[in-house]
């Protein structure tokens, strides 16, 4: 046993830090700054941080394991990166698992409207990254399982997170996907497995950047003529947090390896665990965020709600804590709570 | 980056196993119970003369000078057999490890890891909690001995103690901090009286209080320099802060195998809000797993331990507590005379986040040390 990440590992971590420091979000009004978002767009784009899940070979192998994956979604989180790569990365290990081959354009998911699961055709559906035209796999019922089909997304969305925008789409008429073969139980646990651990990742991610946040904030703001981070009740909240973020980390690190290296009822099991606890913890810290940054933080232009905003989309995607405590309750031999 | 076995991990594990099979004593969770209490010596020497009992401290000492990390497959391996957890002593180790002199090593290490001696640690008095530096009790020199009165206070094992490491004031005419020292002393004399304290879950056998009246201690029993006191009690507290020395992993863990046994044969008698508390025990119980792997194998590139033991022992203790609430809800609350084991799991719980410095403590140092607040 050996969990410390590569140097390799570590490189691509430093470098897609470096790729969000440079035109991640950083304030409020940046979100609006088309010209930005679509430099860090091609920077994703060019890295090939989407591709990592796609076939690297006959066999169907990724390019890269989920630590990595895991890895990239931490770090664009931090930096509030509102790129598209949950759901690309998504869709390639749809394609992947089941054969098909790479997406010819920009390719996400489209889930039920709670995101709890994959839509299939005549359900109500929502496509992640709705960033502007693209694909979205639904999954459609086969001998054996599920197969692939693509819905279009039209344009961009405008929902609860604001660095991922989300849109309703129609599944009505979805077109079968060229050379998907079946996905069976084993490989929707691997694919909702590697859906949990990277949007776990994401979790860990907003949890450091709003911890970081708040920290900076508290050092600065003065009331009754000190910083407010020099008040116990004030620091009490922030160690809070960091222990919070402590805490998902170990668990998500746990789950990104566990996504290509268990069997699948234990790598979704792994997964769970990861999000479950992750999810709970990036809903306090997202809190401790806005309080301790006071009225201010109940304010549209502090980045505390972006934070807060897009831990509640990670969290929802593919089941935050209700659904992935039934998960490990299930894996324990115990029905549902 | 690998959670799995190596070849070696993995024979160390299976030949553990095997051991385990056959030397498991039948014990209760842990901690609710004198019979545990107990039974805990002869668990210590078993495992000792088994060879699983010190992996991570130096041979020459008792221990087996192995990685770290060996100690989260033996907590691993404890808690899937259902063994009673590690004694937790692997903090006083460290104490005399990194302040005693090769003599005191010498004395006194072989001892305290093979279980042939056992020890309690006096640092709490009834004035000195949370600010320990305050304590009272004093250390005067007597020729080549040092004489002790005091009083300390929620001393774990102190009715079973051969040894008291002892944190005493050896010079009132320096500031708190700097006027401390620490002893090995001698329980069985005449200048020491102790009494069990009864915890709020019934046991009596755990926790203590000590009183010192004109106990002798030869000075040559000094742990570390005169004044060393407080930087020595500061190396055993930060260790006893850190999950993987108090090898807890596996107590939590037995617990939820318990109380998911529980469940699974009586599905009917737990509502949903009973199974909820049960998954909550479930992750955290793993998440604290995870998290000292993580943090045994940054060791392996030799980053020592350092504030995050703060985080550490708060995470600790949340899983514990988690855990807790569990056996409150599975195990029952016990109104009907029935056996009171998981209640008093719950109760032994809310100890943790006083144990070891208190929650509020460990909040202080993590926004001090790590996030790099001011302090107030």
């Amino acid at each position: 046993m050996d969990v410390r990440h590569s140097p390799e590992q570590v490189a691509l971590r430093d470098s897609v830090r470096q790729a969000v420091d440079r035109l991640g979000v950083t304030s409020v009004g940046q979100l609006d700054d088309a010209e930005r978002a679509a430099k860090l767009d091609a920077a994703v784009g060019e890295a090939g941080w989407r591709e990592l899940r796609t076939a690297a070979d006959d066999a169907g192998a990724p390019w890269a394991s989920a630590v990595e994956v895991a890895i990239v979604a931490e770090a664009l989180a931090r930096g509030l990166a509102d790129a598209p790569f949950l759901g690309a990365t998504l869709a390639a290990e749809l394609r992947r698992l089941a054969g098909a081959p790479e997406a010819l354009g920009p390719e996400t998911v489209a889930l039920r409207p709670d995101l709890s699961a994959p839509a299939s055709p005549e359900d109500a559906a929502v496509a992640l990254d709705a960033f502007g035209e693209a694909d979205a796999l639904v999954l459609v019922p086969a001998d054996g399982g599920w197969t692939l089909a693509a819905v279009p997304v039209t344009g961009r969305g405008t929902c609860t997170d604001l660095t991922r925008p989300t849109a309703p789409v129609a599944t009505a008429g979805a077109s079968p996907v060229e050379g998907a073969g079946v996905l069976g139980d084993a490989e929707l646990a691997r694919w909702t497995a590697l859906g949990l651990a990277l949007t776990t990742a994401d979790l860990v991610g907003t949890m450091d950047g709003a911890t970081a946040l708040s920290v900076d904030y508290a050092r600065e703001r003065q009331q009754y003529g000190k910083a407010i981070g020099s008040f116990q009740a004030v620091q009490h909240l922030l160690a809070d947090a960091a222990v919070h973020a402590e805490g998902s980390r170990s668990a998500a690190l746990h789950a990104a390896w566990a996504v290509d290296a268990l069997a699948p009822a234990d790598a979704l099991a792994a997964a769970a665990t990861a999000k479950a606890y992750a999810s709970r913890a990036a809903l306090a810290v997202g809190e401790i965020a806005i309080q301790v940054h006071g009225g201010i933080g109940n304010t549209w232009e502090c980045l505390a709600h972006v934070y807060l905003r897009r831990a509640l989309l990670s969290t929802d995607v593919l089941g935050g804590v209700g659904p992935n405590l039934d998960r490990v309750l299930e894996h324990a031999g115990i029905g549902a709570a | 980056m690998d959670f799995a076995d190596s070849p070696d991990e993995a024979a160390f594990r299976a030949r553990l196993r095997e051991w385990l099979a056959g030397n498991t004593p039948e014990l209760g969770a842990s901690s609710t119970t004198d019979e545990y209490w107990e039974a805990q010596p002869e668990w210590h020497r078993a495992l000792y003369r088994g060879g699983w009992f010190g992996l991570s401290w130096p041979e020459e000492y008792g221990g087996h000078g192995m990685p770290s990390v060996y100690d989260v497959i033996l907590d691993d391996e404890l808690a899937n057999a259902g063994a009673p957890p590690r004694p937790s002593l692997g903090y006083l180790v460290q104490g005399i490890m990194h302040h005693g002199s090769d003599d005191v090593k010498r004395r006194f290490l072989p001892g305290l890891i093979s279980g042939d001696e056992r020890w309690c640690q006096g640092f709490s008095e009834p004035d000195a909690g949370s600010d320990l530096a305050a304590l009272r009790t004093r250390a005067e020199r007597d020729g080549d001995d040092y004489v002790i009165t005091g009083h300390k206070v929620w001393t774990s094992y102190s009715d079973l103690a051969d040894w008291c490491f002892l944190l005493a004031r050896t010079d009132p005419d320096v500031p708190k901090h700097k006027g401390l020292s620490v002893f090995a002393i001698r329980m069985d004399q005449p200048g020491i009286e102790q009494h069990p304290l009864k915890m709020i879950n019934g046991v009596t056998r755990e926790f203590g209080e000590v009183v010192f009246d004109g106990a002798r201690v030869p000075a040559e029993n000094m742990i570390g320099e005169p004044g060393e006191g407080w930087p020595l009690a500061m190396t055993i507290v930060s260790h006893e802060r850190e999950p993987h020395e108090l090898g807890f992993a596996s107590r939590y863990r037995k617990t939820v195998k318990q109380l998911t046994g529980l469940v699974r044969d009586d599905p009917e008698r737990f509502d949903a809000e009973d199974r909820r508390e049960l998954a909550w025990a479930i992750v955290e119980a793993d998440m604290l797993q995870r998290h000292v792997s993580r943090r045994l194998s940054d060791r392996l590139g030799g980053i020592e331990h350092g504030p995050e033991g703060s985080i550490d022992k708060l995470l600790m203790t949340w899983v514990e507590q988690a855990v807790g609430h569990a056996a409150l809800a599975i195990g029952g609350r016990a109104h009907d005379g029935s056996d009171p084991t998981h209640l008093n799991t719950y109760l032994y719980s809310r100890a943790q986040s006083v144990m070891g410095g208190t929650s509020q403590i460990q909040r202080n140092l993590v926004a001090w040390r790590i996030l790099g607040l001011p302090a107030s």
